[in-house]
C-alpha cells in the first residue's frame, strides 16, 4: 500500500505462516506506522471523526431496518410508534441514525473546506480529491433516500420534488421518472426501491472510503504547510501520535453529537415530518434537509427548469475538476494572502445559499422594500440574492482560481514542513526567510 | 489568526444556516403566547405527573369525542414518565389504573370459536379507541374536516405544547371587523392559513392566522379535576397540552436521564483522552 519500509516482524510461527499467505497482519501494523507529517492540525481529524460517523450510521441503521416496515401503509407506524415507542431504546437508535446523518454532514463539510483551504486536492492527490466527491454524492444521495423512509408528509414531498426534477430532461425524463417511481407517482414501489438503495449505497461508500484511504497512503497525507514532506524528520508514525489525536477530537465530536441526541433530538428535523405522510396535501413549503439548502438555493435560482437541475449538478460536477482548475503551484492558502480572501468569500456565500434555500423564493431580503422586478423576481427577493451568490461559487472556481494562480504573489513557502521550534522566531511562518515566490 | 478566523467562519455557519430554518414556519400566525410554562421545557426538565393525569383527563372527556390517538395504547399511560406510572407496576400492563381505564373501551375483535366480529372489552395491551372507524365517518362527522391524530400532534406543530395552548384558549375576542367567516369554521390567529380571500377591510392590515373546524373547545369548569385544582380554561389548556407533549414524546424523561450520564462520561473519557494526547506529544516539535 505504501512506499514505507515494513517494520512488521510477525512474532509467532502462526503469524509467520499467515504472513506468506495474507500479510493481513502486516497490512494493518503498515497503516499504524505510516509516516504522517508531524505538523497536522485539529481540521485533519475530521477523517477519522467521518470514519466515526459512517460506522455509526451502519450500525444504528442495520439495527433500525430490523424494525422497519417499507409500505406505504406501515412505515410512518413502524417508526412513529414501533421505533419509537415500543422497541428498547428505539428512540436512541433513531436519535442516532438522524441525527448522525447532520453530524456526518457538518464533519464532511468541514473536511471539504479543509481540504479547498489547504489544497489538498492538488497533485499528487488528485485521485483522493475525485474519490473524496464521489463519496460526497453517494453520502447525498443516501441521505435523501433515507429521508425519505419515515414516511412524513416531508419525507413525501421531498421525494417528490426531488425525483421530478429528472423530469426536467427532454425525452428521457419521464421515462426515467417512471423508472424511479416504480409507477406514476411516488408511492410504495418507489417507498420499497429507496429502502433498498438506502441500505445498499452505505456499503457502496464504504467500499469507495477504502479507496479514497488507500489513495491517502500512496502520496502521504498533505499538510497545513502544504509543503511536501522530505525527510524522516518531518514525519511521526500515525500510532501513537495520531491515533491518540483523532480519539480525542472524535470524543469531542461525540459531545456535541449527544447534546443533539439526548437534548436536541428534533431540532435538525422538520415538524411536518411527524405527519404522516399525505398525496392530497402539499405541505406549505417543501424544504429539503439543511445539507441539501445551498444546491437547491441553485436549482431555484436559475428561471429554466432544466438549467437549474444542470446548474444544481454543476455545483457538485466542478467539485471534481478543480484540481485542474486551480492554477497556483502553491497547495496552502496559509502562502496565498489573495487567494485566502476570495476563499472565505466563497465560504460565506455558499452559507448565504444555504440561507436562502431555507427561505420562500419571493421572499424579501430588506423588508418591506420593493425593487424593480427583473427575471421573474424582484430585485430585493431572496430568488436574486441567491443568483448573485450562486454567480460567485461558480466564479471562484471557474474563474477566479484559474486566473489568481497565475497573477497572485504568495508569501514565502518554507523550505520544511518542520524547522525545529528555536529556529523560528515567533510571529514569522516557519522558514520565513526563503525567496518570496511572485508567480504560482 | 486566520486559522481562527476560518474555524469560526465555519462554526458560524453552521449555526447560521441550522438556526435559519425555523424561521420559515411562522409565516402567518400570530406570535405563541407566553403565558405559561410547563415543567418539561428546560433541557433537564420532566413532566409533572398530576399535569399529566388532568391533562388526560381533559383528553378523555373533551378531545377525545373527535380526536384519534392511535400510536398511544393504554398501556403507554403506565409507563415510566406516564401519567399513571406507578414504582410497583413496573411492567405498566399490571397497572390497575391502566386496566380500569382500559375496559371501560370496547374493542372490535374475532370470536375465535365462531370467527364472528365481536366487540370486547380493552386490555391494557390495547391501543386508545378512536372515534371514527375512518377517515370518511371522520370528516362526514365533522363537517368535512378531519381533527387530526393526536399521538404526535405536539412534535408535529412549530412550537408544540404552546401552539396547542395558544390555539385552544384562543385570544378572547371577536374576529377582526371586515372578516367574513364560512360557515361551520371559527377565526383563529394561531392556525395556519390565509384568509386574505374572506376580508374585506384594510388590505394593509390582513389579519394573520386561519380558519378551523373546530370549535373553542374548553371553558371553564369544562372538567373536574380530581386533585382538586380549579378547572380554568387556562388550567385546562395548560395541562392538555402537558398530556399531549407526553404522548409525542413518551420517553423524553428517559432520553434526558440517559443523556446526563451519556455527557458525564464522555467529558471525562474526553478529559483523558486529552491527557493521552499531551502526554504523548510531551517532547515532540510539531
Amino acid at each position: 500500500m505504501s512506499e514505507h519500509p515494513s517494520t512488521y516482524n510477525p512474532g509467532s510461527a502462526f503469524e509467520r505462516w499467515l504472513d506468506t499467505r495474507l500479510p493481513i497482519v502486516r497490512f494493518g501494523a503498515d497503516l499504524m506506522t505510516f509516516p504522517t507529517p508531524r505538523n497536522l492540525i485539529y481540521w485533519y481529524t475530521f477523517g477519522g471523526i467521518l470514519a466515526f460517523c459512517l460506522a455509526v450510521q451502519i450500525v444504528t441503521g442495520i439495527v433500525l431496518a430490523m424494525h422497519y416496515d417499507a409500505s406505504g401503509t406501515g412505515a410512518f407506524i413502524s417508526v412513529q410508534r414501533g421505533i419509537m415507542r415500543d422497541v428498547n431504546y428505539g428512540w436512541l437508535i433513531r436519535g442516532l441514525h438522524a441525527n448522525g446523518a447532520s453530524m456526518f454532514f457538518i464533519a464532511v463539510y468541514l473536511h471539504i473546506l479543509r481540504g479547498l483551504y489547504y489544497g489538498s486536492y492538488k497533485a499528487p492527490r488528485e485521485v483522493l480529491w475525485l474519490l473524496g466527491c464521489v463519496i460526497y454524492v453517494l453520502m447525498m444521495a443516501t441521505a435523501f433516500m433515507g429521508y425519505v423512509l419515515p414516511w412524513g408528509q416531508m419525507s413525501f414531498w421531498g421525494a417528490k420534488v426531488i425525483t421530478s426534477l429528472l423530469g426536467a430532461f427532454p425525452v428521457i425524463g419521464k421515462p426515467l421518472t417512471t423508472l424511479l417511481w416504480g409507477g406514476f407517482a411516488v408511492d410504495d414501489p418507489t417507498l420499497n426501491r429507496f429502502f433498498s438503495l438506502h441500505y445498499l449505497l452505505p456499503f457502496v461508500i464504504a467500499a469507495v472510503v477504502a479507496l479514497h484511504v488507500w489513495a491517502l497512503h500512496v502520496p502521504g497525507n498533505n499538510n497545513p504547510t502544504g509543503v511536501n514532506v522530505k525527510s524522516n524528520s518531518d514525519t511521526l508514525p500515525f500510532h501513537p501520535f495520531y491515533t491518540v489525536k483523532d480519539l480525542f477530537a472524535i470524543s469531542v465530536f461525540m459531545i456535541l453529537f449527544a447534546v443533539f441526541v439526548f437534548y436536541l433530538p428534533d431540532a435538525m428535523g422538520k415538524v411536518d415530518n411527524n405527519i404522516a405522510a399525505d398525496p392530497l396535501k402539499t405541505p406549505a413549503h417543501i424544504v429539503p434537509e439543511w445539507y441539501l439548502l445551498p444546491f437547491y438555493a441553485i436549482l431555484r435560482a436559475v428561471p429554466d427548469k432544466l438549467t437549474g437541475v444542470l446548474a444544481l449538478a454543476g455545483a457538485l460536477a466542478v467539485l471534481f475538476v478543480l484540481p485542474w482548475l486551480d492554477t497556483s503551484k502553491v497547495r496552502s492558502m496559509r502562502y496565498r494572502p489573495t487567494a485566502r480572501i476570495y476563499f472565505f468569500i466563497w465560504v460565506f456565500f455558499s452559507l448565504v445559499l444555504g440561507w436562502c434555500g431555507s427561505q420562500e423564493p419571493d421572499g424579501q431580503i430588506v423588508s418591506g422594500f420593493a425593487g424593480p422586478v427583473f427575471i421573474d423576481y424582484d430585485i430585493n427577493s431572496v430568488t436574486w440574492l441567491s443568483r448573485i451568490s450562486a454567480l460567485y461559487y461558480f466564479a471562484y472556481f471557474l474563474v477566479i482560481l484559474p486566473i489568481l494562480g497565475m497573477t497572485e504573489t504568495t508569501l514565502p513557502v518554507p523550505d520544511s514542513l518542520y524547522t525545529p521550534v528555536l529556529s523560528h522566531p515567533a510571529g514569522l511562518p516557519v522558514g520565513a526567510a526563503a525567496a518570496p515566490e511572485t508567480k504560482g | 489568526m486566520l486559522r481562527k478566523l476560518f474555524a469560526a467562519t465555519a462554526f458560524a455557519g453552521v449555526v447560521a444556516v441550522l438556526g435559519a430554518q425555523p424561521a420559515l414556519a411562522s409565516s402567518s400566525q400570530a406570535p405563541l403566547k407566553e403565558d405559561v410554562h410547563w415543567s418539561f421545557e428546560s433541557p433537564l426538565g420532566m413532566y409533572d405527573q398530576a399535569q399529566l393525569q388532568r391533562g388526560y383527563k381533559v383528553y378523555k372527556e373533551v378531545c377525545s369525542a373527535c380526536h384519534s390517538m392511535n400510536l398511544v395504547a393504554f398501556r403507554n399511560l403506565g409507563d415510566p414518565g406516564g401519567p399513571f406510572w406507578n414504582p410497583k407496576y413496573p411492567n405498566p400492563n399490571d397497572n390497575p389504573v391502566v386496566k380500569t381505564i382500559a375496559k371501560d373501551y370496547q374493542v372490535n375483535d374475532i370470536d375465535p370459536d365462531s370467527g364472528d366480529p365481536i366487540k370486547r372489552p380493552a386490555t391494557s395491551a390495547d391501543y386508545f379507541v378512536a372515534p371514527f372507524p375512518n377517515v370518511p365517518a371522520a370528516r362526514a362527522a365533522n363537517g368535512g374536516a378531519l381533527p387530526p391524530d393526536m399521538s404526535l400532534l405536539a412534535a408535529a406543530r412549530e412550537g408544540g405544547p404552546r401552539y396547542i395552548y395558544s390555539l385552544v384558549t384562543g385570544d378572547g375576542t371577536d374576529p377582526p371587523p371586515g372578516l367574513t367567516i364560512p360557515d361551520g369554521k371559527y377565526y383563529d390567529p394561531w392556525m395556519s392559513g390565509d384568509v386574505s380571500s374572506y376580508y374585506k377591510g384594510d388590505p394593509h392590515k390582513i389579519p394573520v392566522g386561519g380558519f378551523i373546524a373546530m370549535p373553542p373547545p374548553l371553558i371553564d369548569d369544562r372538567v373536574t379535576f380530581d386533585d382538586g385544582t380549579k378547572a380554568t380554561l387556562k388550567q385546562e389548556a395548560t395541562d392538555v397540552a402537558a398530556f399531549l407533549a407526553w404522548a409525542s414524546d413518551p420517553k423524553m424523561e428517559e432520553r434526558k436521564s440517559l443523556g446526563v450520564s451519556v455527557l458525564i462520561f464522555l467529558v471525562i473519557f474526553s478529559g483523558l483522552l486529552y491527557a493521552s494526547y499531551r502526554q504523548i506529544w510531551r517532547n515532540v516539535g510539531h
